[in-house]
């Protein structure tokens, strides 16, 4: 259902303002490189809303402690700019942060707002869309609406990683679809049979042959060095960061998946620190396996809205407002925290419960793109994140 | 030379081979859906009291769950879940065990596809069970009938009032909007009935239609213990007015009169023709036969048989160029009808490999059962199935789960070519077949094939 409203508004938006684009140069086309040209985005869905305030504390404010008194802060966090510190289940990122390749947003949000569901708050986050438009309608993701701005993509360009469904890439520009986990064991004879049997049926052949060589790829891999094999809890995120790694340092210029798992009503404490570990890991072994593209890469991690400011009576914390963004990578102007922070005063909360949002996730995400790819403006306020008054350009990259 | 029975299976059947007695054209494919629902019979699911039953204690046991917070209430709840899955399964289990037994192939993919335009998803596991009852309680009993009876039994099932926020939708004007300040319309289920269920997105109707159709279907609710209601207390006093015309009176009587002049619109019935004919025939079918279909519904008050008859009857119909794909749940059924895995054998499978070999593996051919993307359903479009990861879990699991699935060792290849395929076996595929290097790898082969997968 591509003809819907949206779509088709933003499409007829990119239609016009794409074909002026200066970044578009017909030299990065003429050269064979693919049409994003060399720098690389990989953009993490954090599903279940992370409690942003646990991930990067803001021990500064006296006001923290009191608003969690048994959730563990200031036990073992790590001292970031004076004000912030980081959870210590994040500590292996601290050589990044040194290195100026790891910052974070703090009190950041979709614009949605009040109703709190884990459910509305992802779609709005993956549609990029403001409020204006009622969700039913939206049925593409803006990552896709990006794409939908480049000609000369290839399916190759970009990935969706996983069996999820990932709304953020879902539209009208083609993308590629796989998960490290399926597999496609077939003996030469059965591998040379299907290819008999497809050969008069072009999208059966077209589809079993892009398998075979993502299978096949997966066996030999790339060579990349990856950091050794971890426990079995952090596998799946090795596999996945290994299939993304393999893909990024071929053709594929965008990677996107999701991390559940951020959920945290009651006993936080247990689940929070495993998933941050995840995350961590994630980290890592993108870093340690791009090698030297991690300098042409950055990593955004996002989420549909934070917690609650003050635990609540089950040692955990309940879907709130304003939360935390993590962005990395070589191509990063990092060791800093962004984003205005807006205190934890009572009066200064949103809805005396949660941390006032006081920038728009989609700007930074709209930052990232235009420092990336050189995207117009315009582009990503029309079409990209329709309505989106991007602001003032924080100097995300280096 | 391809047979007509064979063609009819795959197109508008759950595939072969055939049982003494099946359909062998139109006029008898058309004749067993007019007459008794022998399969849901052989089949029966759980009771739409047993399932509002398990619902009520459900929905409480989360309520206590979440107050208290204490472990206890939360094992109790998880214990109540298990029954709501376990009533999930059974149905499922029913739709397969009908779709692999069945001559009455047709009555099993207009199952699935009425339910499929009425989709119901669940944002909360407790309501899987109540979403995948509609199949069998307001889906089934109006396939054959006026679509008029099938929307207005699909849009008061309680799983379409949950999941598309009706049992939230008040009247501004009513008693509890008043009286709590909280709370007010909702327009997402007026929206999709327009725009999805009748008219379709793009037909001539406005944003203030919407709204007056929201207001209008204030009251229509959902009550735990008693299943459908109209709350009065809920319901936009005074009257509507809907794509020019009101709507007055107490009680369901306006809702249901609304409903009949939407099924009754032509925009409703070249929406309908459009879906059923891309849904059996091709993405893009031809638009004369799409007029005719419409026609036929207009001119039969909405009554669905004379439709399926045009659609049927035309020169398409029998075509042997096979558009479409079959979803992965038409896949599975028609795999282990293949494969001689009757419908008491998958009931009698234990939860566990049923969830392991069948179930999961639906999911990763890309159609999670019961749980389509959206209220629009799962896709159309050949290319939205046979992708390279949806190609690859079909192939793999053709390779590898067969075998443990048939009891007294494999099928002969060539046989299962001859039993899967009939005349739409290609000599190509035979002859790979005949060269696989062993027969786990020959019946994979079969159900892999572009024959096989397409409809």
């Amino acid at each position: 259902m591509l003809n819907r409203r949206l779509f088709l508004k933003g499409a007829a938006v990119l239609g016009c303002s794409a074909a002026a684009h200066p970044w578009l140069t017909t030299v990065t086309l003429a050269q064979g490189a693919p049409a994003l040209g060399e720098n690389r985005l990989v953009v993490v869905i954090l599903r279940g809303a992370m409690d942003g305030l646990d991930a990067v504390q803001p021990l500064g404010d006296p006001l923290f402690a009191r608003y969690r008194p048994s959730l563990g802060v200031q036990t073992g966090a790590l001292p970031l700019d004076g004000y912030f510190a980081l959870h210590p289940k994040l500590a292996g990122l601290m050589p990044l942060w040194q290195a100026g390749e790891l910052a974070m947003v703090h009190a950041t949000s979709t614009p949605y707002r009040d109703k709190r569901s884990h459910f509305d708050g992802q779609d709005i986050l993956e549609a990029g869309t403001g409020l204006d438009v009622p969700q039913p309608e939206v049925r593409d993701g803006w990552l896709n609406r990006m794409l939908q701005a480049v000609p000369g993509i290839t399916a190759e360009t970009a990935y969706a990683v996983g069996r999820e469904a990932l709304p953020l890439l879902a539209g009208a520009a083609d993308v590629r679809n796989w998960t490290p986990d399926q597999e496609l064991q077939l003996s030469a004879q059965s591998r040379l049979l299907l290819e008999q049997i497809y050969h008069d049926d072009p999208l059966f052949q077209q589809a079993a042959m892009e398998a075979m060589e993502i299978t096949a790829g997966d066996r030999d891999a790339s060579g990349a060095p990856m950091l050794p094999a971890a426990g079995k809890r952090l596998a799946d995120i090795d596999r996945l960061a290994g299939f993304a790694v393999e893909r990024l340092r071929a053709e594929t210029r965008i990677a996107a998946f999701s991390l559940s798992g951020w959920d945290t009503h009651r006993q936080q404490k247990g689940p929070l620190g495993q998933s941050l570990s995840g995350l961590e890991r994630l980290f890592l072994q993108l870093r340690s396996g791009l090698g030297g593209i991690w300098d042409r890469t950055l990593v955004v991690a996002m989420t549909e809205f934070g917690r609650t400011v003050a635990e609540n009576g089950t040692r955990g914390t309940d879907h709130g407002t304003g939360g935390a963004m993590l962005l990395a990578g070589g191509a990063l102007r990092g060791g800093r925290v962004l984003g205005r922070w807006p205190g934890l005063d009572e009066t200064a909360l949103y809805a005396r419960r949660d941390l006032m949002p006081t920038t728009d996730v989609r700007a930074w995400a709209a930052w990232a793109m235009r420092g990336l790819y050189g995207f117009d403006r315009a582009v990503l306020e029309n079409a990209v994140f329709p309505g989106l008054q991007m602001g003032d350009d924080p100097g995300l990259l280096r | 030379m391809t047979e007509a029975a064979d063609i009819l299976a795959f197109r508008f059947g759950t595939g072969l081979p055939l049982t003494p007695g099946a359909p062998q054209d139109a006029t008898a494919v058309l004749a067993l859906l007019a007459g008794p629902d022998l399969a849901a019979q052989a089949f029966p699911t759980p009771s739409p009291d047993a399932v509002l039953e398990v619902f009520a204690r459900v929905s409480e046991a989360r309520r206590v769950s979440r107050q208290t917070q204490q472990k206890a209430a939360r094992k109790a709840y998880g214990k109540v879940l298990q029954e709501v899955l376990a009533q999930e399964q059974a149905i499922l289990r029913a739709q397969i065990a009908r779709a692999v037994d069945t001559q009455d192939g047709f009555r099993e993919r207009l199952v699935a596809f009425w339910a499929d335009h009425f989709s119901t998803g669940t944002r909360l596991r407790d309501h899987r069970a109540l979403s995948a009852a509609r199949m069998d309680e307001a889906i089934r009993p109006h396939l054959a009938g006026r679509f008029a009876d099938l929307l207005k039994a699909a849009i008061q099932h309680p799983s379409m009032l949950i999941y598309l926020d009706q049992t939230a939708s008040r009247g501004p004007g009513s008693r509890q909007a008043q009286g709590r300040k909280r709370g007010g319309l909702n327009e997402n289920l007026a929206r999709e009935l327009i725009e999805l269920h009748t008219m379709g997105v793009g037909a001539g109707y406005s944003q203030e239609d919407v709204r007056q159709l929201a207001e209008l279907l204030t009251g229509l609710s959902f009550e735990q213990g008693q299943g459908t209601v109209f709350n009065p207390a809920m319901a936009e006093p005074g009257a509507e007015t809907v794509l020019g015309r009101d709507y007055r009176g107490k009680g369901l009587a306006p809702i249901l009169a609304v409903l009949d002049d939407l099924a009754r619109r032509p925009e409703t019935a070249r929406h309908l023709a459009q879906k059923l004919a891309v849904h059996f025939l091709a993405d893009q079918p031809d638009p004369a036969l799409v007029d005719r279909m419409a026609a036929a519904y207009l001119a039969a008050e909405t009554a669905l048989m004379p439709v399926y008859e045009v659609m049927l009857t035309d020169a398409a119909a029998l075509s042997p160029k096979m558009n479409k794909a079959r979803q992965p749940f038409d896949f599975m059924s028609a795999s282990l009808r293949a494969l001689g895995v009757d419908g008491a054998g998958v009931l009698r499978m234990a939860p566990k490999p049923f969830e392991r070999l069948i179930r999961a593996p639906m999911k990763t051919m890309g159609q999670d059962w019961g749980q389509a993307p959206g209220p629009d359903g799962w896709a159309e479009e050949v290319t939205a199935w046979i992708t390279p990861l949806g190609l690859a879990a079909r192939i793999d699991w053709a390779m590898t789960v067969p075998g443990r699935l048939v009891s007294g060792g494999m099928p002969d290849p060539r046989d299962l070519a001859r039993r899967a395929l009939g005349s739409l076996a290609s000599p190509v595929l035979l002859q790979a077949v005949a060269r696989a290097e062993s027969p786990r790898e020959g019946v994979g082969l079969v159900l892999a094939s572009a024959e096989f997968n397409r409809r």
